[in-house]
């Protein structure tokens, strides 16, 4: 292993540029691309979806897929010439040095075999074997603190959690005692808490092992509290390189600034105005690029910069912008205006009323409570958060409001001060048109084989009741209003990006005119800049047409940006119901506590971090007393394991359900600020 | 309104990409496979629709004098035991079994597409029964079936069609069955249910055009599967009747002949079937190729 501070660079890419051979053409991917990770380096590489960062990734283990090459440059691993290497000692380099952790910890296991089989066969490749590779296989759960290791050793990938799959992938890559890892949005398919764990995790790691790290996430908040330096890619350029502190407080590229002015930051909310967003797109691989790569979507472009390819300017303290204006990228002007008419306060009676409201399913001959005993009110126009980890009954909740499935007896859902029959099928029209979804991934919710004209036209005629004439005048109205054109109406569903498709599934959700719409992790497959255009679309719809939001979102930041009220869902519970500011900014429950600690921030300011401990429990199994107890850092003792507390209103219209009196809870919470990034 | 998230700004919709069809196309061409069973499959078409026009004489016209020569200048293929020429036999024989196969094959895939779509749709116990009743069918033998039906039936074309497209139906349902377990799942379902649809229009409508791929590769296997089935019944004597010069039909007619050397008015009929049937395997390998890269 290489000692930190030795000559050699862990990682150092000189000019490297890579190419994809799509239809006869080799098309630029990555160009000129310089990069040096020092020994014992963490460096983290940001940027949009397609701008190269897993290309870079691949590159360096030589993995690239088989359309795509090195057309110049080089790579140095440990001092040593990647490319130079014959296929045994490259073979030899990744089997020694290099470990690589994808997004999908699924992709890096074998369904088929037992994790203790795939672990032990990694140390057999290196000679070890029987019971010492036994052995070294247990350590190496227990190094990456694998809750009862032992029995993980039994189990086959499908029977673990995503968290604990991205352990396990991680415990694989490390078992070589690599010089190098490369991370590959190793946490952007896990829940806020488990992502907070890993990342840890990969915290501590990296200063047991002293490897050096890239890191690469679109999520800036993650990259800014894992990594000492960051390159920020556009287009397969580094645009801007420097301390991960240099770069995010003090940005020297116009790319980067609107990068961070994308995200909803400091508790913003959308009564306080619209969220910035990026105007175009990233240009195409292979596209020629005469002057800046990011000149069509810079509001600072001249002329200059459209013919003159900017350099990598040297800004000092190893700081690099590629940007004629450097010293001017932040009076770069907001690409969308962030005033907004300012809106009346609502007083309107409740348009939906949820009442004791639960489903149980069977699992295994137990009955699961997936929803148990929830009772909300929201107001027209309001936006109605749902907060929670994964299987704590978010999506659950949304399908009985919609009446995909049916809810056990006894509770009810009133729209508008009428009862809403359970079932989808024996509601009234105007009652299934007034309750719409807009779901999480538009691949999967828009008929493929469909143009958008027939996916809207259909949608306006069954649920706004129109046809002929009508029905063309209202579809153009339709699109406009999502801000799409006539022109996207031809074509199919897979010939528009996913923010497009994102507007098509909104416009559709918007066809009858609904009354409540269920928003299920709309942004979480889409890009910063995209997901700001998608939150500004929707809360604009929503001033417009007072409609009402169940929002439901890991990202809090993007949650409290768009949400009035919220619910914070525990294992099917609600642990803590009420206005949004008062949930965010406290005091607040110790669940919703340990949820917004767990949120990466941007200026690093770590305050004390609250972890959860383990897994979320079952929910055919769930704890006694408390629900919450077996993980809770704020546990008073017995009574919380016996007594099940009851959902208590503390101030009006906010209630938490924990023993520990509402006054104590701010005592306990007021040394902290509890901001969200 | 912001000033820049105006639809101007917006990309173009990428019109200039093939469509997924286009790409299937454009990979049938230059796929080898599929490109010489297209050649062998339109052959016998050419043959089976103009044969009739072209060949050097009239495929029934028996000719005792000459019976049984050998392959000669004037008899290419040689004549069989009533003197007919075996070359134009061959050519015209392709009709019939090129008539019945696809028909046969095109109900097989209408029955068992609208059979897949209601079982993969509604699941639960309409599939659970429709689904046993199935494998018990599929276990039986075609021949049997096919025997019991012309018992019950009497031996026509449309009887050869209807037993070998029903015994084939299950086999194209299960097929579609599992693709549309997998569509169902997908959220424009959802959508679909949400804004009341009807089961008709979400399994027609919605499902079916997403489904089309298995089921165009599933048809063209079953088409080889069918041409062959269509030969072995006119074998038997159950399929397409005298005097039809019929390949399946000529070979059972002749084959008592094999003994005495007259090899020729069987071989010629036996290739026939086998091109045939390659043909349509290497359309069928083609296109399962095309949808699966
Ligand atoms: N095998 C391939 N053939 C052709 N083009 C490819 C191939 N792989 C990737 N690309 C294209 O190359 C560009 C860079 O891809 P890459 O996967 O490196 O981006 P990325 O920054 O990792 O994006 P993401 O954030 O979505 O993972 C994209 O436009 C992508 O569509
Ligand atoms: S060089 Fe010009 S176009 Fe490029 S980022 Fe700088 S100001 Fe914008
Ligand atoms: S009741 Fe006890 S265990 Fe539950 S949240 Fe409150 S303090 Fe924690
Ligand atoms: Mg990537």
């Amino acid at each position: 292993m290489t000692e930190p501070g030795q000559a050699a660079n862990a990682l150092e890419l000189k000019d490297l540029s890579v190419a994809y051979r799509v239809g006869r053409r080799n098309r630029a991917v990555l160009r000129n691309v310089n990069l040096t990770i020092k020994a014992g380096e963490a460096y983290g590489l940001v940027g949009e979806s397609g701008c190269g960062k897993s290309t870079v990734a691949l590159s360096v283990v030589r993995y690239l897929p088989r359309n795509g090459s090195i057309t110049g440059g080089s790579i140095a691993l440990d001092g040593k010439d990647v490319m130079k290497l014959d296929a045994e000692a490259l073979r030899r380099a990744r089997a020694d040095s290099v470990s690589m952790v994808y997004q999908d910890p699924g992709k890096a296991l074998n369904p088929s075999l037992r994790i203790g089989r795939q672990l032990t066969e990694i140390f057999e490749l290196t000679g070890v074997t029987g019971q010492a590779a036994q052995d070294k296989a247990l350590a190496m759960l227990n190094r990456v603190r694998i809750s009862d290791p032992a029995s993980v050793m039994q189990r086959y990938p499908h029977q673990l959690s995503g968290g604990m799959q991205q352990r396990v992938a991680i415990a694989m890559a490390l078992a070589n005692d690599p010089s190098m890892l490369i991370l590959d949005e190793p946490t952007t398919g896990l829940d806020a808490t488990v992502e907070a764990e890993v990342l840890d995790l990969i915290g501590q790691l990296r200063r047991e092992l002293s490897a050096s790290i890239l890191f690469i996430s679109h999520n800036l908040a993650v990259v800014s509290n894992m990594c000492d330096r960051v390159g920020v890619l556009y287009a397969g350029m580094l645009v801007e390189e420097g301390s991960t502190k240099d770069v995010f407080n003090d940005p020297r590229h116009p790319y980067t600034v609107a990068l961070l002015r994308c995200l909803p930051r400091g508790g913003q909310r959308k009564d306080q105005g619209r969220l910035d967003t990026i105007p175009g797109f990233l240009p195409g691989i292979g596209a020629t690029i005469a002057g800046c790569a990011f000149a069509d979507r810079c509001a600072l472009a001249t002329e200059r910069c459209r013919a003159e390819p900017p350099p990598l300017y040297e800004l000092g303290d190893g700081r690099l912008s590629r940007c004629h204006y450097h010293d001017k990228a932040q009076s770069l002007p907001r690409a969308t205006p962030a005033e907004i008419a300012a809106a009346a306060p609502k007083q309107a009676p409740p348009v939906l009323q949820v009442e004791g409201l639960n489903k149980t399913y069977a699992s295994h001959g137990r009955p699961l409570r997936a929803v148990k005993d929830v009772s909300v009110s929201l107001r027209p126009g309001e936006t109605l958060g749902l907060v929670g980890e994964s299987g704590s009954g978010k999506t659950t909740f949304a399908r009985l409001l919609l009446g995909l499935i049916a809810p056990d007896d006894g509770g009810s859902i009133e729209l508008e001060g009428k009862q809403l029959a359970p079932r989808l099928a024996s509601r009234s029209e105007d009652q299934v048109k007034a309750v719409q979804i807009v779901f999480q991934n538009p691949d999967s919710a828009l008929n493929r084989s469909h143009s958008i004209r027939h996916i809207l036209s259909r949608a306006l005629k069954r649920l706004g009741g129109l046809s002929g004439k009508t029905l063309d005048t209202r579809l153009e109205e339709l699109v406009r209003s999502v801000r799409l054109t006539d022109r996207h109406l031809a074509v199919k569903p897979r010939q528009l990006s996913g923010g497009l498709k994102q507007r098509v599934a909104i416009a559709r959700a918007f066809a009858g005119d609904p009354r409540i719409v269920v928003c299920d992790e709309p942004t979480s497959a889409l890009d910063v800049s995209v997901q700001a255009a998608i939150l500004n679309l929707l809360a604009d719809l929503q001033s417009r047409q007072d409609v009402s939001y169940i929002f439901i979102s890991h990202d809090l930041g993007v949650v409290r940006y768009l949400s009035d009220k919220i619910a914070v869902l525990y294992l099917g519970r609600i642990m803590e119901f009420g206005p949004s500011e008062a949930v965010f900014s406290g005091p607040h429950h110790p669940y919703t506590e340990a949820l917004l600690s767990a949120v990466p921030k941007l200026d690093r300011t770590e305050s004390l971090r609250i972890r959860l401990d383990g897994e979320i429990p079952s929910a055919a199994n769930p704890p006694t007393g408390c629900v919450f107890h077996t993980r809770c850092p704020r546990k008073i003792g017995a009574i919380c394991e016996t007594q099940e507390p009851e959902l208590t209103e503390v101030q009006p219209g906010h209630t938490i359900r924990c023993h520990i009196p509402y006054a104590e809870l701010a005592k306990l919470q007021k040394p902290k600020t509890m901001e969200t990034a | 309104m912001s000033a820049t998230d105006t639809p101007a700004s917006l990309p173009a919709p990428h019109t200039a990409q093939r469509s997924p069809w286009g790409e299937v196309l454009h990979s049938l061409s230059r796929s080898g496979t599929f490109l010489t069973g297209l050649f062998i499959l339109l052959f016998w078409v050419v043959c089976a629709l103009f044969g009739q026009h072209f060949v050097p004489y009239d495929p029934l016209a028996s000719d005792i004098i000459n019976a049984l020569t050998p392959p000669a200048a004037d008899h290419w293929f040689g004549t069989d035991q009533l003197g007919r020429d075996v070359f134009s036999r061959v050519i015209v024989g392709s009709r019939d079994i090129l008539t019945v196969a696809p028909l046969a094959t095109i109900l097989a895939t209408i029955a068992g597409t609208a059979l897949g779509l209601v079982i993969g749709y509604f699941r639960g116990i309409v599939d659970d029964i429709v689904s046993r009743v199935l494998e018990a069918f599929m276990a039986i033998p075609v021949v049997i079936i096919a025997l019991l039906a012309i018992v019950a039936l009497g031996t026509s074309k449309i009887t050869v069609i209807v037993v070998i497209g029903l015994s084939f139906a299950p086999i194209i349902a299960r097929t579609v069955r599992s693709a549309v377990l997998a569509e169902r799942e997908l959220d424009y379902v959802a959508a679909a249910k949400l804004r009341h649809e009807g089961a008709l229009h979400t399994m027609f409508v919605e499902i079916l055009p997403n489904v089309i791929p298995p089921i165009l590769v599933e048809t063209t296997v079953r088409l080889g599967y069918a041409i062959f089935a269509v030969a072995t019944l006119s074998f038997m004597g159950f399929g397409i009747q005298p005097p039809s010069p019929d390949w399946g039909l000529s070979i059972s007619s002749n084959y008592g002949m094999i003994g005495g050397g007259f090899w020729w008015t069987v071989l010629f009929d036996a290739l026939a079937i086998a091109s045939l049937v390659i043909g349509v395997n290497l359309v069928a390998d083609g296109v399962h190729g095309a949808f699966n890269d």
